[in-house]
């Protein structure tokens, strides 16, 4: 197995199914009486976050739990970050604190790459900037997965800001890796340039949302991160909504197996209605469940054998 | 695999290797069919009792027993999988291990009888890691322990209930149990020089 997860494109087929088949067998710890495992007792893990994350955070922290590892929670709010302290320095004080992994999640693409080779312990990527979060494209595919039985030859559509999307570039990578078709949408602002040759030969790229839906298994709503634009990529938000937004009518194209996915946090109302999100096509609750237990099996790959 | 055979087989040296088949097929059926019946007699008539094989090779000999059992005295016995995996006290000593899947029959264990079932009793650590995974699991009312060899060297107080036999060995040879269901034969070997 690799020492650090810093990268969808870390795990080759083998590995990533590896991950995936354990997550499937962690999964019935989560439905036990005793949901804990003595798996990695005395091991600590540290959630290193400078940016805000509910559902990351508390999702890798729970996986820490139910295998028994000690976790220690820092966010740049409230520590010696906002007193000017640097990434190293940071770095080099859970260093001394003997933490066997670090699970960041950071502002800057690249952040945890540069973590990686300050720190003795694995370091796991829970997403940095615009540029990848393999454990979100992880567990998105447990959860095609499971509920299509298979990720291999599924046509999935990522739809939306691509441009600032870390989960759609990870899920690009990791998709491709396990042999499904992707197709990305959007408007042409938001669309990478050049996004097909810099991610995978096989990427495809639409800016027509109604002309794919008939032709996929999953369509992945991504959100638009306002947060990161500073500047104008469309004119509205209601012109966004018609025409990339998922409402019912659309959903009503895509074939009747298809399901419908979302990273969140969602905006209802911009790249989904809440019709479609809490429709029984949408696996927005189950995605975030099925975090726990692919972060518990990244967890265990890393740090569970020698 | 069991980890008493994972754990002998890097301790094996430079020497040409002898062979001694210990049990036959033939053998290991009647061991088989011995111990469903002690089983039968122990436990008087099977009555609440839930067979635990442990992976890999403990898995088919749960299964047979169940069958035996179901031969001798009609009585179904539930099979199920325990996977000590993530129980192991040696997970840091190794790269790390694919998990096999725990499956618990119908109605789990608590209040039942449980009998472990597992190829070579060694060590005992994969016993110990067997009771930590049960017992968060449930609430069995009372758990033995059944193996087809038992070759000594224990580094734990563990002790098996039924034996299929007891095999005096060295700590650097190694008991390969063989079975039909995953490789194609029944047989029992000790690998390793015994006269040097």
């Amino acid at each position: 197995m690799i020492k650090h997860l810093l990268s969808a494109a870390d795990l080759d087929a083998q590995h990533a199914t590896l991950v995936l088949d354990t997550a499937a067998e962690l999964a019935n710890v989560s439905s036990r009486e005793v949901k804990k495992l003595p798996t990695l007792r005395g091991r600590t893990v540290v959630n290193l976050f400078y940016e805000d994350s509910t559902r990351t955070r508390i999702s890798f922290e729970a996986a820490a739990k139910r295998l028994s590892a000690d976790v220690i929670n820092f966010s740049a709010k409230g520590s010696s970050v906002s007193k000017g302290e640097s990434l190293k320095d940071t770095a080099l004080t859970l260093q001394a604190m003997g933490a066997d992994a670090v699970v960041v999640r950071h502002p800057a693409s690249g952040a945890p790459h540069r973590l990686a080779s300050w720190v003795d312990g694995s370091v796991v990527n829970a997403g940095d900037g615009t540029h990848e979060h393999p454990t979100q494209a992880l567990l998105d595919a447990y959860t095609m997965r499971s509920r299509l039985g298979r990720v291999a030859g599924l046509h999935v559509a990522i739809v939306g800001d691509v441009l600032h999307s870390r989960v759609a570039r990870s899920n690009v990578l990791l998709l491709t890796t396990l042999g499904a078709k992707v197709t990305v949408i959007g408007p042409p602002t938001l669309i990478p340039v050049d996004v097909g040759p810099a991610l995978s030969p096989d990427l495809r790229v639409s800016y027509d949302l109604d002309a794919v839906l008939p032709d996929v298994d999953v369509v992945m709503m991504l959100r638009v991160q306002r947060e990161r634009m500073n500047d104008s990529f469309f004119p509205s938000t209601r012109e966004y909504a018609r025409r990339y937004g998922l409402d019912a009518a659309r959903m009503r194209r895509l074939p009747e197996h298809a399901i419908v996915m979302h990273p969140g946090p969602m905006v209802r109302g911009m790249e989904i209605t809440p019709e479609v999100a809490d429709s029984a096509r949408s696996t927005i609750v189950e995605q975030v469940a099925n975090g726990v237990s692919v972060r518990m099996a990244v967890l265990y790959l890393l740090l569970g054998g020698k | 695999m069991a980890y008493p055979q994972a754990a002998s087989s890097s301790t094996t040296s430079g020497s040409p290797p002898t062979v001694k088949v210990i049990l036959t097929e033939t053998d290991l059926q009647r061991v088989v069919d011995r111990i469903a019946h002690q089983i039968l007699e122990k436990t008087d008539g099977a009555d609440g009792t839930v067979l635990l094989g442990i992976p890999t090779r403990g898995v088919p000999l749960a299964r047979r027993l169940a069958s035996r059992i179901a031969a001798f005295e009609s009585v179904d016995v539930p099979v199920g999988v325990l996977d000590v995996t993530l129980y192991r006290d040696d997970l840091r000593l190794k790269a790390t291990r694919a998990i096999g899947p725990t499956d618990l029959p119908p109605g789990g264990i608590d209040g039942r009888r449980v009998i472990l079932v597992d190829d070579v009793l060694f060590s005992g650590r994969t016993v110990r890691a067997a009771l930590d995974a049960l017992s968060d699991l449930g609430r069995p009312s009372s758990v033995q322990l059944a193996v087809i060899v038992d070759r000594g060297h224990r580094e734990l107080p563990i002790r098996a209930d039924y034996v299929g036999k007891n095999i005096p060995t060295a700590r650097a040879e190694i008991v390969k149990v063989a079975l039909a269901e995953i490789d194609g034969l029944d047989e029992v070997k000790l690998l390793g020089e015994e006269t040097k």
